[in-house]
């Protein structure tokens, strides 16, 4: 069967005769289909669900005797209690946690971009070199150097400070090597064009690559934020008093207390969500696509 | 200051000692703006990335405790006391568990998943994004969800109620290593948040197989359903494979953040990462020995990298492109 694909594949389709082809379907029916899906669905909403319920519930209620589906009485007050509370910072690192997200990704787009536009179109003899040095780093997970980057920023004496957190993280060599796959498969002629009008390459980047390519660059700000929001362990070495955690070492710390409040923990952990839910709602469009786009699928 | 007025003086001289190109200046140049485009990124990346690497080359062979300015040259002392150490070897056991229950799993669930969504006729991106909006979740979130609501070892636990109907008695998930129950804990949650980003691979994929495969196939008389998926969609998604399988095994080496939220007190089950994170911001703040497993870890991490790149075939969908 194998020997026949590469004939088939050649022939060409039938231009416009629409037509709804069933991929490797015919196993399940359709009511078993979506059976199967909702189960599955439900499944990965069930977290969602006891994350909201217990937020809004009693200590007593979560911890109760008899599991209940709904809270007994839901718990408004819950909200301003997490905001009021002196021992844990949480307002304060809600608001670290949406400047380093947000200046990491600026920062991560700006740099990250320029350098994929660069070695996928300036000529230069050398930027094959550049390009594997460049792709080296890919090999070494950013995790594992994070003791000797430690070492590093806190003899620059960034430890608890906005620039420790974000400026180390905005070097990656993944996202530069993202970009620069987009920007090989982005037309060449329109810059070519901008190029004889007179810009310059750096012209014809801001004025014509980057106006064309606002889709890609809105999926990687989406994927970027999600990261810079959620990382833990680097904001978790250098946020070492309370003023500098960001959101995630607030909850971490929340949850080994020796005393834990439930409802609390809870609450703040909804809230740590909240934001990336509403990115998610907007702007899954695009993040849906630029994932597809990344080049990663081969 | 006198170096102004020379640098004045010097700087027209290179744009006029290349006459061939009358209208193009340095800033015309495609050496100068390659430099001006990749620079920024190339400066941050030797100095966050290639110098704490070298800098932690030459503590690891430092006694450096409490210190990172060591005066005591112990050569490849740290790397053997690292490679001696239990907790370390153990740790890489740990990891090795862990990826062999996290790659497969996830790699068939986001596929499953994948085959399933791209089957619906309607309502199609609402269950893609069910399935995808765990991935706004953080481990740190998640950790949370399972240790103190689904898996808590007590009897308020989701997972203990629910086995409580079938009669069974009640499973401390975290708080006991024998028998290893942590790994459901683990694996699931992992799961539930990664599965999602990789669907959305598998669809992309999945939507790029031409359609006339899956008619020359049916002329073929290959029935729909396991020979089809067995024999057109499994190699049209070969690529894909590669790609999500290599970033699930970098993921899973990098594990850290639901190891640190659900093992915290515990001695048992720790990925290298944690384990390196105690070594070297823990109590001793021993660099030497953190860095020389960061770089014993690196090497691994390198020839898995290669060997598993050989085994599946990684850079061949790059080639033909």
């Amino acid at each position: 069967m194998t020997t026949t694909m590469p004939e088939v594949r050649e022939s060409t389709p039938p231009p416009d005769k629409p037509r709804r082809v069933k991929h490797g379907g015919g196993v399940m029916s359709s009511t078993g289909l979506y059976i199967a899906t909702g189960i599955a669905g439900l499944l990965f909403l069930v977290p969602f669900y006891l994350l909201v319920r217990n937020a809004l519930s009693t200590d007593a209620d979560i911890t109760g005797e008899n599991w209940k589906f709904f809270p007994t009485d839901i718990q408004w007050g819950n909200i301003s209690e997490l905001f009021n509370d002196g021992t844990v910072p949480f307002a304060q690192s809600l608001w670290n946690s949406a400047v380093v997200a947000t200046l990491h990704t600026v920062g991560v787009l700006l740099v990250c971009s320029l350098a994929g536009y660069g070695l996928a179109r300036i000529p230069y003899k050398h930027a094959n070199k550049v390009f594997y040095a460049v792709l080296g780093t890919l090999m070494v997970p950013t995790a594992v150097t994070f003791v000797p980057s430690f070492v590093l920023v806190s003899s620059l004496g960034w430890v608890d400070t906005y620039q420790g957190l974000i400026v180390p993280g905005l070097f990656s060599g993944f996202t530069c090597f993202l970009f620069r796959q987009y920007f090989l498969g982005f037309p060449k002629e329109l810059e070519e064009a901008a190029r004889v009008d007179g810009l310059g390459y750096w012209g014809a980047y801001w004025r014509i690559v980057v106006p064309n390519s606002l889709n890609f660059f809105a999926a990687m700000a989406t994927i970027t934020f999600i990261q810079g929001w959620n990382s833990f362990l680097w904001p978790l070495v250098i946020g070492q008093s309370p003023d500098a955690w960001t959101v995630q070492v607030a909850l971490s710390n929340y949850m080994s207390n020796q005393t834990v409040i439930f409802h609390m923990v809870f609450m703040a952990t909804a809230f740590s969500i909240l934001p990336l839910v509403f990115v998610f709602l907007f702007l899954q469009r695009w993040l849906v696509q630029g994932i597809a786009q990344t080049g990663i699928k081969g | 200051m006198s170096t102004t007025n020379t640098r004045d003086l010097a700087r027209p001289a290179p744009a006029k000692a290349s006459p061939a190109k009358p209208r193009r200046g340095l800033r015309g140049s495609p050496t100068f703006n390659f430099w001006l485009f990749t620079g920024p990124f190339l400066i941050g990346l030797a100095i966050f990335v290639y110098a704490p690497i070298l800098w932690s080359l030459w503590l690891s062979f430092f006694e450096a405790r409490f210190t990172v300015t060591p005066d005591k040259f112990v050569g490849f002392e740290n790397y053997t006391y690292m490679l001696t150490n239990d907790d370390f070897v153990g740790s890489l056991g740990t990891f090795t568990a862990f990826a062999a229950f996290i790659v497969p799993t996830t790699w068939a669930l986001s596929l499953g998943l994948a085959l399933l969504v791209n089957r619906l006729r309607f309502m199609r991106a609402f269950f893609r994004s069910v399935f995808f909006l765990p991935t706004a979740c953080s481990y740190v979130a998640a950790s949370m969800i399972w240790k103190m609501s689904i898996f808590s070892g007590v009897r308020f636990g989701l997972m203990n109620t629910v086995l409580g109907w079938f009669g069974i008695e009640n499973i401390a998930w975290l708080a006991d290593p024998n028998p290893p129950w942590y790994w459901v804990v683990i694996v699931s949650a992992r799961l539930w948040l990664q599965a999602g980003f990789y669907m959305i691979l598998f669809i992309a994929a999945l939507q790029n197989i031409p359609g006339e495969l899956y008619e020359a196939a049916a002329i073929d008389g290959a029935k729909p359903g396991w020979q089809t998926f067995r024999y057109i969609t499994l190699p049209q998604l070969r690529a894909t494979s590669t790609a999500v399988v290599l970033l699930l095994l970098v993921a899973a080496y990098q594990a850290f953040d639901e190891f640190y939220n659900l093992l915290s007190k515990t001695t048992w089950g720790r990925p290298p990462l944690l384990e390196l994170y105690y070594k070297a911001l823990g109590e001793s703040q021993d660099y030497g020995a953190g860095s020389a497993g960061a770089l014993i870890l690196t090497v691994l991490i390198c020839a898995v990298t290669l060997l598993q790149g050989k085994l599946m075939g990684f850079g061949r969908g790059e080639e033909s492109k």
